[in-house]
């Protein structure tokens, strides 16, 4: 069984009087320890459909699991618990605390979702540093580092717990393409380090090119399927 | 919690200037607050002290229906003898009282031999009374500070008036209840300054003058003064005294006596109030003080900060963490506001003491304002500002609480 089993979801928003379908019954399998991008213009239904899985937002119809749970069914707090638990979040926007230093945004999924130990928190902060290369920014603030840096950070923030999930909305929008370039690679190496599932979503063609599937979405909805150095077989 | 502290005094120091705002807007009210209740209650406490200890005593028994007569300083409503011994019994009981002192209050008129007018005179023990009133002496402008036999003090305005000295010889004439007339001649002891309140204005005979010009077969007495050790524990003496004197009643089963404290004897009470009440409004407006500012900046920092509830929340954070989050942020400027405002209120108040202020109230001038404050005070007042910044801060965190992530990480 696959890490997230998705069945004719979809997703509708309420605008006014007007229903709008963002998401139009997507069914897909990702397996555990994958790399995986889903790709699409603006307003196909990217964000949406991460959000879904991050039990950030309940589909309006079909069946989602992930990690096994129907998480459709999740109130808030579960959904919250659950979260704290499977799934680490990387943003846009890094979204680091700005009030925390470079080691307490990492240590504060630890330590305000997870409770764990100081000894604990110290050896995994400092390891997931040094797997990103921010041991030496650790006493720094978000205002005091380039965005690359930022993303690093953040990208260690969502491994500290060792989720089985972790989810990257549009990670390297706000990243010139170098950077861009080098947070993908480094997300591809914490996958391989930790065995966690990443999936990303863009719309930056160059950096598509790194998924090892490739979802394709339009207009809300999942029109292909592309494993690397495949054809798209949609 | 040492994290959610933590995190919360960094977050009020990110927006230092609106947090000092804050912070001394709530200081301000609290200096406001900590200044009113000193000054205000050390006037209070004074007035009563010299009430008190000057003319009426912590407490008074009189005989049933007295009082309801004082002005006229009836003789035919005092205690008998085996009453008086009965009070003096139930007072014996009572370890809280001090001192008391048995009194015959009457009126009469006062000659200088070529001018005559009328004066209200109390009978006492000199030795009693001193220990009941220990203020009276201070009272004494003129004269020896005390109340010899053949003597008589004489209210400062009556002396003026009646153009007495210490040593000169006066008359005091008085109808006893049988309506005879008597007077005596007495000796000028001491000139008495007149105070605000009952007996403010009254003269201080020698209790066996007052038998004597009242031609009295046995000693009656119009009232028992008495002083408790602690005058915090004054309702409860009262209560005490009240109780077992209620045993003796008359034919018609009712209390033959009456127990009352200064509160029901001295109108000052009625201003007493009036400043308790000014406390409490004063109190109730550093609460909207509180409640307002702090509910304004914790609304403005869960506004500021919706994407950053968002990131957290999507993170895992408990909604209720994230309550406490913008509580504790409350909660500390609450602490700092009631710091600050403790602090340089508790200066305000030691300058004032140093300075020596002096007032006038009614008769008395002179008087020192000796502003103090209680540790209870203080405790009171910071717990006041530090709940309703509890309070305050619980609306605007109960919202961000509630943030759906994904709305909240939406928002730009």
């Amino acid at each position: 069984m696959g890490l997230i089993v998705a069945e004719n979801i979809t997703k509708d928003y309420q605008i006014g009087e007007v229903t709008v379908r963002a998401l139009k019954g997507a069914s897909f399998n990702i397996e555990p320890g994958s790399f995986v991008s889903f790709v699409g213009p603006s307003g196909s239904g990217k964000t949406t459909l991460l959000n879904l899985i991050g039990c950030l937002d309940k589909p309006s119809g079909g069946r989602l699991l992930v990690a096994g749970m129907d998480v459709s069914s999740f109130g808030k707090k579960d959904s919250a618990v659950f979260r704290g638990k499977n799934i680490g979040f990387i943003f846009q926007d890094f979204n680091l605390i700005p009030v925390l230093t470079v080691f307490e945004n990492v240590e504060y999924p630890l330590l305000m979702v997870q409770n764990a130990s100081p000894g604990d928190r110290k050896k995994r902060v400092m390891s997931l540093l040094g797997a990103v290369g921010m041991t030496e920014q650790k006493d720094k603030y978000p205002d005091q580092i380039s965005g690359g840096q930022k993303q690093r950070v953040a990208v260690a923030r969502a491994l500290v717990t060792n989720p089985k999930l972790v989810l990257a909305d549009e990670p390297t929008a706000n990243l010139d393409h170098k950077t861009a370039y080098m947070v993908i690679e480094l997300m591809k190496k914490m996958r391989d380090d930790f065995q966690t599932t990443f999936i990303f979503s863009t719309h930056d063609q160059k950096i598509v090119g790194e998924a090892e599937i490739l979802y394709t979405l339009e207009d809300g909805e999942l029109v292909g399927k592309q494993m690397k150095g495949e054809e798209d077989n949609a | 919690m040492h994290n959610l502290f933590k995190i919360a005094i960094r977050n009020l120091m990110r927006y230092r200037r609106r947090t000092l705002l804050t912070a001394s807007l709530i200081a301000i009210g609290v200096i406001f607050v900590v200044v009113f209740v000193s000054v205000s209650g050390s006037f209070k406490n004074m007035i009563i002290s010299q009430i008190t200890g000057s003319m009426l005593g912590d407490i008074e028994i009189h005989r049933k229906g007295y009082v309801a007569s004082i002005d006229n300083l009836p003789l035919t409503l005092m205690m008998n003898p085996q009453q008086v011994k009965a009070a003096e019994d139930a007072i014996g009981k009572v370890p809280q009282i001090e001192a008391y002192s048995p009194r015959i209050k009457f009126g009469g008129l006062f000659s200088n031999f070529t001018e005559t007018t009328n004066i209200r005179l109390n009978g006492v023990d000199p030795d009693m009374e001193m220990k009941t009133l220990p203020l009276l002496a201070s009272r004494i402008v003129e004269g020896e500070k005390g109340i010899k036999k053949g003597e008589i003090l004489v209210p400062q305005l009556l002396a003026r008036g009646m153009n007495v000295k210490v040593g000169d010889m006066v008359v005091v004439i008085a109808t006893n209840k049988d309506g005879s007339v008597n007077g005596k001649q007495l000796k000028v002891g001491g000139i008495l300054e007149s105070a605000t309140g009952p007996g403010g204005r009254d003269g201080y005979v020698h209790i066996e003058d007052a038998i004597e010009i009242l031609r009295m077969e046995e000693q009656e007495i119009s009232e028992i003064a008495i002083r408790i050790h602690d005058f915090g524990k004054l309702r409860n003496v009262a209560s005490s005294l009240e109780g077992d004197l209620s045993k003796y009643g008359n034919k018609q089963g009712k209390s033959v006596f009456e127990v009352h404290t200064w509160e029901t004897l001295s109108p000052f009470y009625n201003i007493a109030r009036m400043i308790d009440m000014m406390t409490l409004f004063i109190k109730i407006m550093l609460i909207a003080i509180v409640l307002i500012s702090i509910m304004n900046v914790m609304i403005m920092a869960v506004y500021e900060r919706i994407r950053e509830i968002g990131t957290i929340a999507a993170i895992g954070t408990l909604p209720g963490k994230i309550l406490s989050m913008f509580v504790i942020e409350g909660f500390s400027l609450g602490v700092l506001g009631a710091l600050v405002g403790n602090v340089v209120g508790l200066v305000i108040v030691y300058i004032l003491d140093l300075a020596k202020i002096t007032f006038n109230f009614g008769m008395q001038t002179g008087l020192i304002l000796s502003p103090t404050l209680q540790a209870s005070d203080i405790l009171v007042v910071s717990v006041i500002v530090i709940i309703v910044a509890v309070l305050g801060s619980l609306q605007p965190a109960l919202k961000a609480s509630k943030m759906e992530p994904i709305v909240a990480l939406r928002h730009v």
